[in-house]
């Protein structure tokens, strides 16, 4: 009897597949990230997690496909977390030989340029859902990318308009060595500029004591400078940025890396239907979505939109489709997202959150832009010097 | 001393519930689902003040009656259950087998079979409510919310969020013969009284979408416009028509009003300003009261139809979300 059940099953499931194969538009895409080593840091208790990203890319397959189900179309994904840059460009022409046409990166800038490079010659699009970099939107403008991370100005002016709201209109900026604190730091200073935010003092935090041990000697003395409404801090990889709050010379939030952190997504964000995002992502995966997983997320939902809308699997029309104003994604952000036409940046609003609770969520009310306040955040197109462009394949 | 006290209790609790009976016989009743308190709100619609609030299970969302208006089903989404409330002493009767995450659903002509849809799974799940028995599960797209019947029974229509489209299932069969799609977030259902027409409300596309029942298609697409609210901030969730065929009325959220529809003409003929993040309508049994389920400011308002105004706002619990009217 249970046997007799077993074979039905394999039987339907097989003119199931037989069915499913004759008429499907399939879809394959590739995620690729490359973690290079941040090297030892101080605040080490909370690592983060190696497939970030990856996880992000596969819920939103699993999205594609449950929807594409009743098109008649399917979604895969191919996946590697590369160990060195060469293996990055190898694994890349790979798939591109193999025919892949849609790349989603969790990729530094320097190795998404490479990427795009060789991606672009197969006339691919690439989705860059790991850089944050300001350049990549500004003056690199790679040619058939979109980007589904914000930029670190995008994250630091929601910053700077949350805080403008709340009169914090002195900055103490306090910023590591790294170059992606330094670039954080460029970010923090041309939002301060812009909301016309003083900064009282900028430090460079050099000390190589365990302050995990001594913060309370330390950072008190550290931050004793002119009166600050905020300190603002620009510490990427976590390095000291933790041990500023309750620290500090003056009795002030702290904001920025630490502290109330400006973010693409975290797990208190709820609203919106979100909280079904997020149950959906734990139940899979057994962890927290975070940012890069949202960012991976949004690319292959943004494919799924374009396919679906355009049934078609040409790039040239999906990448001109997804970049015009047709185009539209519910995300989970409470409105409809779309792309920069000149920078290739997806919209969004950015939750600034601490760790159990979302704080606020700019563009807030009162910056007004004359076409959408979503502009307010990140280089407005005056500000950049790129026009999104696509070249189709010559190879 | 024990069984004293316990015939003391419920004598009082008889005495409590008879008073209750008796004011329940002459006012009409709204019974509203509070989503972040585990509760139900009961207003009496003639003092237009909250008479009562109930425990029930958590994260209460969609709320329907029974034909005979006797027993209230409520979505417990949370808990993953479908409650039954005997509605003439409040008890909770039984628990239905909802499948997970159960957020709204629609009761056949037949009385019988409930049609659930599991935002979690992506799943329509099919209870006989008589029985209690799972008659069937039928799978559609990502987070189904929307759910609604047929005047004539025959389809069963769900949407889902993020897969935007309107699904069609035979309810003969119980399966799925159609999609429609949509904009995008359809969140809402709505059959006209004749069943020939369906209104899809889009939250994020911020349209509904007028789609013809024969033909399964898109017909028309109503998109709505008010002074100094940004477009995206328009988002329609809930629908309701009046049986006269003259009116739609259509709660865009976050933009805190209402849409006052011409349901012939489909043109949008005022905006009526409510509490915050409207969600979902209910009538009165005449049609001279519509109730509103405001998600933020925790708050129902009362509109008065042949005014077209709104009369009051109600303080509920936190989060309110469904709304029925018992006459």
């Amino acid at each position: 009897m249970h046997l007799l059940k077993f074979f039905t099953l394999i039987l339907s499931l097989q003119l199931l597949s037989i069915v499913v194969t004759a008429e499907e538009q399939e879809t394959r895409i590739g995620f690729l990230a490359y973690h290079p080593d941040q090297g030892p840091v101080l605040s080490n208790l909370l690592p983060e997690p190696e497939d970030r990203g990856l996880r992000g890319a596969q819920l939103g397959l699993k999205d594609n496909n449950t929807t594409g189900r009743f098109l008649k179309q399917h979604y895969s994904l191919e996946s590697e977390l590369a160990e060195t840059p060469e293996q990055v460009s190898k694994t890349v022409t790979q798939w591109l030989d193999s025919g892949i046409r849609l790349l989603i990166t969790d990729l530094p800038k320097k190795e998404l340029l490479t990427v795009t490079k060789i991606a672009t010659e197969y006339g691919a699009i690439i989705f860059n859902a790991g850089s944050y970099a300001n350049e990549l939107r500004t003056e690199a403008c790679p040619t058939n990318t979109l980007h589904t991370l914000p930029s670190r100005a995008m994250l630091t002016d929601a910053l700077g308009q949350w805080s403008t709201a709340r009169r914090l209109q002195r900055w103490l900026l306090i910023k590591g060595s790294q170059p992606e604190d330094i670039a954080y730091s460029e970010s923090l200073k041309r939002s301060a500029k812009r909301f016309g935010v003083k900064i009282v003092a900028e430090k460079t935090w050099s000390f190589d004591t365990d302050l995990r041990r001594t913060a309370q000697r330390e950072l008190p003395l550290f931050t004793q400078t002119d009166e600050y409404d905020l300190v603002v801090v620009a510490d990427e990889r976590g390095d000291f940025g933790e041990y500023v709050m309750y620290n500090t010379w003056y009795p002030r939030p702290v904001a920025g890396t630490q502290g109330l952190s400006p973010v693409a997504w975290h797990r208190v964000i709820e609203q919106w239907g979100a909280a079904q995002l997020q149950s959906r992502f734990e139940k899979h995966y057994h962890r927290w979505m975070n940012s890069k997983d949202y960012a991976a997320w949004a690319a292959v939902r943004t494919i799924g939109e374009a396919v679906t809308q355009t049934r078609s699997s040409d790039t040239e029309t999906l990448f001109s489709f997804i970049n015009s104003d047709q185009f539209q994604l519910a995300a989970f952000k409470g409105r409809k997202l779309n792309f920069r036409s000149w920078s290739g940046q997806l919209r969004q609003p950015i939750p600034l959150v601490q760790p159990r609770s979302l704080v606020s969520q700019p563009p807030l009310e009162g910056f007004l832009h004359p076409v959408t306040d979503l502009d307010t955040l990140g280089f407005d197109r005056p500000e950049s010097s790129c026009t999104v462009s696509f070249n189709t394949a010559v190879k | 001393m024990k069984p004293l006290r316990f015939t003391l209790n419920l004598l009082a609790i008889s005495v409590i519930s008879s008073a209750l009976l008796s004011s329940a016989a002459t006012a009409e009743t709204a019974y509203i689902s509070n989503e972040k308190d585990d509760t139900l709100s009961i207003i009496d619609l003639d003092t237009l003040e909250v008479t009562e609030t109930i425990d029930v299970g958590e994260r209460p969302r969609g709320i329907i009656f029974s034909h005979d208006r006797t027993k209230l089903y409520i979505c417990a989404s949370d808990s993953d259950t479908v409650q039954v409330m005997d509605l003439s002493d409040h008890s909770i009767i039984a628990q239905l087998p909802s499948g997970e995450d159960p957020e709204q659903f629609a009761l056949h002509p037949d009385d019988r079979r409930l049609y659930i849809a599991n935002e979690d799974d992506a799943l329509v799940t099919v209870v006989d409510v008589q029985t209690q028995e799972v008659l069937a599960q039928i799978d559609v797209g990502v987070e189904p919310e929307g759910m609604a019947i047929s005047p004539d029974g025959k389809w069963a229509l769900s949407t889902s969020e993020t897969t935007n489209m309107v699904h069609w299932i035979d309810t003969e069969t119980n399966q799925l013969v159609d999609n429609t799609l949509v904009d995008q977030r359809p969140r809402h259902v709505e059959f006209n009284k004749e069943g020939s027409i369906v209104w899809a409300s889009s939250e994020i596309g911020g349209t509904v979408s007028i789609i013809d029942v024969a033909s399964r298609k898109i017909q028309h697409k109503l998109s709505f416009k008010i002074r100094g609210i940004h477009p995206d901030k328009i988002q329609p969730v809930g629908i309701k028509l009046t049986d006269d065929g003259k009116y739609a009325f259509v709660a865009l959220g976050p933009a805190n009003h209402i849409a006052l529809v011409d349901a012939k003409t489909y043109e949008v003929l005022d905006y009526l300003l409510v509490g915050r993040r409207v969600w979902h309508m209910d009538f009165n049994a005449d049609q001279s009261r519509l109730l509103t389920t405001n998600g933020i400011s925790g708050d129902i308002s009362v509109i008065d139809i042949e005014d077209m105004k709104v009369i009051k706002s109600i303080k509920v619990g936190r989060y309110p979300w469904g709304v029925r009217i018992k006459p």
